[in-house]
């Protein structure tokens, strides 16, 4: 049995164990996606990355590809979800993206950005969470978490160091650090470490840094976050 | 600082007995941290060092289990915790007012710890108690039946430092209320019974516990038993109690056959975290039926080959531990657990009771091994399924507390004469919770097919408006659908009959229900967190008279989005009580609809309240009628 698979029409070959994501990421069809980083285990918790198998719906970062499944991606209905996903992560935290060290750099505006997200649309939660600027190296910007875990992820997978973790519960839940004080000083954190360099958005951040590339030449200011999978194509 | 000293010392003490019981084990985080609280009335940042230095895990893994349950309290929360049940049956029950008293009496506010650390009062999700609520719990033990003399009696116990071991008994008294027996509810049997009959069906070289065969049947003789006993819940068609009602004998199969890495083995896991609103039949087979369910667990361990068990039963059952734990002692005198039991050579299985810590979402079986290994009760990425990578990654079975019982039933008497009750695709009977407004609430029970016309009639409901079959992730069903039966043709339930006659509000109910979902999100998928949150605001928002059709319009979006890409059913169901009332009762939510088009929630005149009132004015001129600024009302 071939190992391929269909996107959007387009057939997608992969290898055993891939997911779909994976899969489409090698084959250079960007799936918008905050959660998923290819270096970690996936996650499956900001759900951006819903996909339509066979036409049921499911997050394509942790979905196996099997052969012969029908995948439906880049459509009017799923891009009207993954729009409202993104609003939805914009008003649970305080994301101010013209004050944001991260503008131009950041998936998730960048994200915004490609879906078309013109308003937050729904009333914003203005959640209270006090800024961490305990480390001398870096700031933890509490009110731009978008809860992907990533850091979680890095700290204890590559660095060793259980830095960061989740806690609370629902619309509760937050990010923490591994100190009785509750403060990134006192924690063994350094900005050599992996997971100082995972936040896809600008809640790590390293200090007296800033605008080091100015507004307009960043990332994504030069070109769309999905160009970042589409130019493997090419090279591919 | 020498009490301090000494306050850490004896917290240390504490953390190291519970530790060492649980053998420093990590797995059992949410029973370590639960009986620490037990002992220290929360987890202090002290208990926290001493725990990760014991257990030799870091402080952000005890503080994300703790901070992910309900009853888990990384901040005091006083001497007495007290937390009144607040399902819609404790609604129409008065429960809001009660606990209103109390807290007036105490002099403190809902939510908020008492400045002598005393006591704290709070609101909880559905504490199983709808037969006979409002019901609270006090340091998780359940007090029923509340009035305005016994809210006044507790005040004052509470306010003269009385130990809880003191208070009257009769508060604490939890009824059965068995209204209707069948099968289940009737049983008489003597334990040991269902296994002795499993064991005698087998062939006669049938001696051998499946704990000694290899997975692929590897020994040639000596299976007879095992296999039988799976044979008979296959022919019995047994589908799961839960509610999703998966056929028990292929969940089963799957087990057995699912292969063994090694030093790996097989387990079973009873789901007694019976946490959907006005469901209660599990408490009541817990209390009065538990050696059916832990027969049920062994003829399950038998068949599938398994050493190991776990009830995992809910928080707000606290109060079951010691009765149930009592009983599992009796059963191992008796050799009906531990090793060759009933003198089977390697017949082989123990039961270990884990409590929940007040978290309907460990419901959801992939969540409730996750809490059962110690971790935040997030449920899982499936596929694999727990079948086949289950408890610690290894094969597992999770079955219904129902589930179980009517397994041991079906080892007793065969699984022709189980098929033979009920309909062709809902084999055997079901037990509901009946709750609500009918003159008898508590357990009934019927073989598969009954209509809802009649256990309305059996429980003495009149003037019914609604039924809210299977709690809030069920169905509503209106008068018009009272001759639908129960059963996986029609009305699939796990066991919840909740009954509101014409005097409710089902606009209310669903609101309720709103926030229910809102408090149990677990948080960890977008869709989910946000979602419920978003849906409460919505409902909140028509309640407090802002209401329009573009909210509606909103809350069809959010089922849409909740149904389409949230992670588990929770999310999945959580606006279903919206659209079947908005369906059904449709008059509850027009008459909130104060405006044609759009009504904003942000009330301009209510923004001043303050000022006013730091200014002393309430004239004409402090206040903004929000007609003048050209809102045409509906």
């Amino acid at each position: 049995m071939s190992h391929t698979f269909t996107l959007d029409g387009k057939t997608i070959s992969f290898e055993e164990g891939q997911t779909i994501m994976q899969a489409a990421t090698k084959a250079g069809v960007f799936i918008p996606h905050l959660c998923y980083h290819p270096e970690f285990k996936p996650h499956g918790s900001c759900k951006l990355c819903t996909v339509k198998v066979n036409g049921r719906q499911t997050a394509s970062c942790t979905m196996r590809a099997i052969a012969g499944m029908v995948v439906e991606s880049d459509t009017p209905e799923i891009n009207d979800e993954r729009r409202t996903l993104t609003q939805m992560l914009f008003v649970e935290g305080n994301h101010f993206c013209p004050s944001c060290e991260k503008s131009g750099n950041c998936q998730l505006q960048a994200t915004a950005y490609h879906l078309g997200m013109m308003s937050p649309h729904f009333d914003h939660f203005f959640p209270d969470r006090p800024v961490d600027a305990s480390h001398p190296e870096v700031l933890l910007d509490f009110n731009r978490c978008i809860l992907c875990s990533l850091c979680v992820r890095a700290s204890r997978d590559v660095d060793g160091k259980n830095v960061f973790a989740l806690s609370g519960r629902g619309i509760d839940t937050h990010l923490i650090v591994n100190a009785k004080s509750g403060q990134l000083a006192d924690t063994n954190f350094t900005l050599h470490d992996k997971a100082a360099q995972v936040c896809p958005v600008g809640v790590i951040l390293k200090k007296r840094e800033g605008f080091a590339v100015p507004i307009g030449e960043r990332s994504y200011d030069k070109q769309p976050i999905s160009a970042t999978v589409e130019a493997k194509q090419e090279g591919y | 600082m020498a009490l301090n000293d000494r306050h850490a010392e004896a917290v240390a003490g504490i953390v190291d007995r519970v530790v060492t019981r649980y053998r420093r084990d990590p797995t059992c985080m949410v029973q370590i941290l639960r009986e620490v609280q037990e002992a220290c009335d929360w987890i202090s940042p002290e208990a926290i060092d001493r725990l990760q230095a014991t257990l030799g895990v870091p402080r952000t893994k005890i503080e994300g289990v703790a901070g992910f349950y309900s009853f888990l309290y990384l901040q005091p929360r006083g001497k007495y915790r007290i937390l009144f049940s607040d399902n819609i049956t404790d609604r129409m029950h008065g429960n809001l007012t009660l606990m209103e008293r109390l807290c007036s009496s105490l002099w403190i506010e809902p939510g908020k710890v008492s400045e002598d650390g005393l006591v704290s009062v709070d609101k909880t999700s559905c504490t199983g108690m709808c037969d006979q609520g409002p019901a609270l719990l006090v340091n998780n033990l359940a007090i029923t039946r509340l009035s305005e003399a016994r809210i006044d009696e507790i005040a004052e116990l509470v306010r003269s430092n009385t130990p809880l071991a003191e208070w009257p008994a009769d508060y604490f008294t939890v009824e059965d209320h068995i209204r209707l027996p069948d099968i289940l509810l009737g049983s008489q049997m003597a334990p040991g019974d269902a296994l002795r009959a499993a064991h005698g069906r087998a062939p006669s070289d049938g001696l051998m516990s499946s704990n000694m065969r290899s997975w692929r049947e590897g020994l040639p003789t000596g299976l007879g038993g095992p296999a039988a006993m799976l044979d008979e819940i296959k022919r019995a068609n047994l589908r799961g109690r839960g509610g999703a009602g998966f056929t028990t004998g292929l969940k089963w199969e799957a087990c057995r056959n699912a292969p063994l890495k090694s030093g790996q083995q097989r387990f079973v896991v009873c789901n007694a975290d019976e946490g959907e609103p006005g469901t209660f039949k599990d408490r009541v087979l817990l209390t009065s039926y538990a050696d059916l369910v832990f027969e049920g667990m062994t003829a399950a361990a038998y068949s599938v080959g398994a050493r190991r068990g776990f009830l995992y039963l809910r928080g707000e059952y606290r109060y079951l531990l010691e009765p149930l734990n009592a009983v599992l002692e009796r059963r191992r005198k008796e050799g009906l657990l531990g090793a060759d039991i009933l003198g089977i050579p390697g017949a082989d299985f123990d039961i270990e009771i884990h409590l929940g810590a007040g978290a309907y979402v460990c419901g959801e079986e992939s969540a409730l091994i996750e809490s059962l290994e110690g971790k935040r009760g997030t449920p899982r990425n499936r596929p694999p399924f727990p079948v086949t990578n289950g408890y610690l990654d290894q094969p597992t079975i999770v079955n219904n507390v129902e589930t179980f019982a009517a397994a041991a039933l079906i080892a007793l008497k065969g699984g022709e004469w189980y098929a033979s009750i009920g309909t062709k695709h809902s084999a055997g009977t079901k037990v509901l919770s009946v709750s609500g407004d009918c003159e008898r609430p508590g357990l009934y029970e019927y073989p598969f097919g009954v209509s809802i016309r009649q256990v309305l009639a059996d429980c003495g409901a009149r003037d019914t408006q609604a039924v809210q079959v299977s709690g809030p992730s069920g169905i509503c069903v209106g008068p018009a659908e009272f001759d639908r039966t129960i059963g996986f043709e029609d009305i699939p339930t796990a066991g919840a009959f909740t009954i509101f006659d014409n005097s409710r509000d089902m606009f209310e109910v669903a609101r309720n229900y709103v926030h229910f979902f809102q408090h149990e999100s677990c948080g960890f998928c977008t869709p989910c967190r946000v979602g419920t949150a978003l849906l409460k605001n919505l409902m909140d928002k028509l309640h407090n008279g802002c209401g329009s059709p573009y909210d509606f319009a909103e809350i069809e979006k959010m089922n849409q989005l909740l149904q389409s890409t949230s992670h588990c059913g929770l999310g999945h169901t959580a606006c279903n009580p919206v659209l079947d009332t908005i369906e059904k009762f449709r008059p509850a939510y027009e008459k909130r609809m104060t405006r044609k088009d759009f009504a904003p929630a942000f009330d301009l005149d209510q923004a001043l309240a303050a000022a006013r009132q730091m200014t002393g004015r309430d004239d004409p001129g402090a206040h903004i009628i929000a007609e003048e600024f050209g809102e045409g009302s509906a």
